[in-house]
């Protein structure tokens, strides 16, 4: 019996497919929805660089993504991504990985990415945890959760990285979840299509190693409970602190024009080669 | 509306009868080759074409096809290319 055939499939690795991400996985959600926004925006995959790091969402853009991908060391994509930007700015440059790669391990390189608001799109698949590895405290686990390296529970707050983004200068920020896949799926379209930063955080299921640790088993639980947890920026200004914090705030946070980093760098370059021409012609 | 799923690639993680607005999927008791239980397409008729769980679907085994008046097909489905 011939199976059918999604119609997005040629954007994919198909030969690899079905991809090694567990059951329910959210990583799996966040190609799907990426793929549906690069063929909506009509994006030639082959004018565009995917740079991942480690982890299991970095396998998101690589392997499966069938575009030219860069699978960089731990905590690095942003800053292959940077030197990707500026070799080639004609490239659409996309940074995907998850939060223990950008918020973790490479939070600088996030930071500062953003501070010189270098026009890369970066998605970080926020599962709340060191998936991967086993299943250890990230800089994003919600407080009083158990895992393998706070057995007893987590007394660390964990990091608003969109909100850290914005405030550090990027161009667009936003943060959803993937249960809100449309509006997922525009956030990525604009992400790619603006000019300067660009940062979504998307807040993730992973049933295997965080789900389990709070007592829910599968994806789909997992998946509700994000999704009951979700509240929109503008109903989030009317909370407290209090009410807020076992809480996802899901929106755009913001979408500025700023000064971008490669267009004035070249523009630097090219009034110092000009200036130096003149200095020796004269 | 047509609403098939690929059984090979389904881990059967229930999102799709989970986040289904209208129910069309349930649960079924048959195994694939990897042995997920995979869900079945009940309910056909009830589905508007929100694509909910096309997106949602981290497998990408759910295929949705839109059926026009005149029966035209208008996504692709088959992989016979």
């Amino acid at each position: 019996m011939t199976e059918p055939r999604h119609r997005l499939m040629g954007y994919v690795r198909e030969e690899i497919m079905p991809h090694r991400f567990c059951a329910g996985c959210g990583c799996g959600t966040v190609l799907n929805v990426f793929v549906n926004a690069v063929d909506e925006l009509a994006m030639d995959p082959t004018r565009m660089v995917c740079v991942s790091g480690i982890g299991c969402s970095a396998w998101i853009p690589s392997p499966y993504f069938r575009s030219d991908t860069l699978h960089t060391t731990h905590g690095r994509p942003i800053a292959y991504a940077t030197g990707v930007k500026i070799m080639r700015p004609d490239l659409n440059v996309v940074v995907i990985a998850g939060d223990g790669d950008i918020a973790g391990i490479g939070g600088n390189h996030l930071i500062h990415a953003a501070r010189r608001n270098i026009d890369l799109s970066v998605l970080m698949v926020n599962n709340m945890i060191y998936g991967m590895t086993g299943g250890q405290v990230a800089p994003t686990t919600p407080l009083g959760v158990k895992t393998s390296t706070t057995p007893h529970r987590n007394i660390e707050p964990p990091f608003k990285v969109a909100e850290v983004v914005a405030a550090a200068g990027a161009s667009y920020v936003a943060r959803w979840t993937t249960y809100h896949v449309f509006q997922l799926k525009k956030a990525m379209q604009r992400a790619m299509t603006k000019k300067g930063f660009s940062f979504i955080e998307i807040v993730s299921q992973c049933p295997e190693n965080y789900g389990r640790r709070i007592g829910l088993k599968t994806g789909a639980e997992l998946l509700r409970k994000i999704k009951e947890q979700s509240v929109r920026v503008k109903k989030a200004q009317e909370m407290s602190e209090e009410e807020l914090q076992h809480k996802i705030v899901v929106g755009e946070l913001c979408d500025l024009d700023r000064p971008e980093f490669v267009t004035q760098l070249h523009e630097v370059t090219k009034e110092q080669v000009e200036s130096f021409s003149l200095e020796n012609a004269s | 509306m047509l609403v098939k799923i690929n059984t090979s690639f389904c881990k059967g993680c229930d999102i799709c009868i989970e986040f289904c607005p209208t129910d069309v999927f349930e649960q079924s008791g048959t195994l694939n080759r990897k042995g997920y239980y995979v869900p079945v397409v009940a309910r056909v008729e009830d589905c508007t074409g929100c694509r909910l769980c096309d997106l949602l679907c981290p497998e990408l085994a759910i295929v949705i096809t839109e059926e026009q008046g005149n029966g035209d097909v208008v996504a692709d489905v088959d992989n016979d290319d």
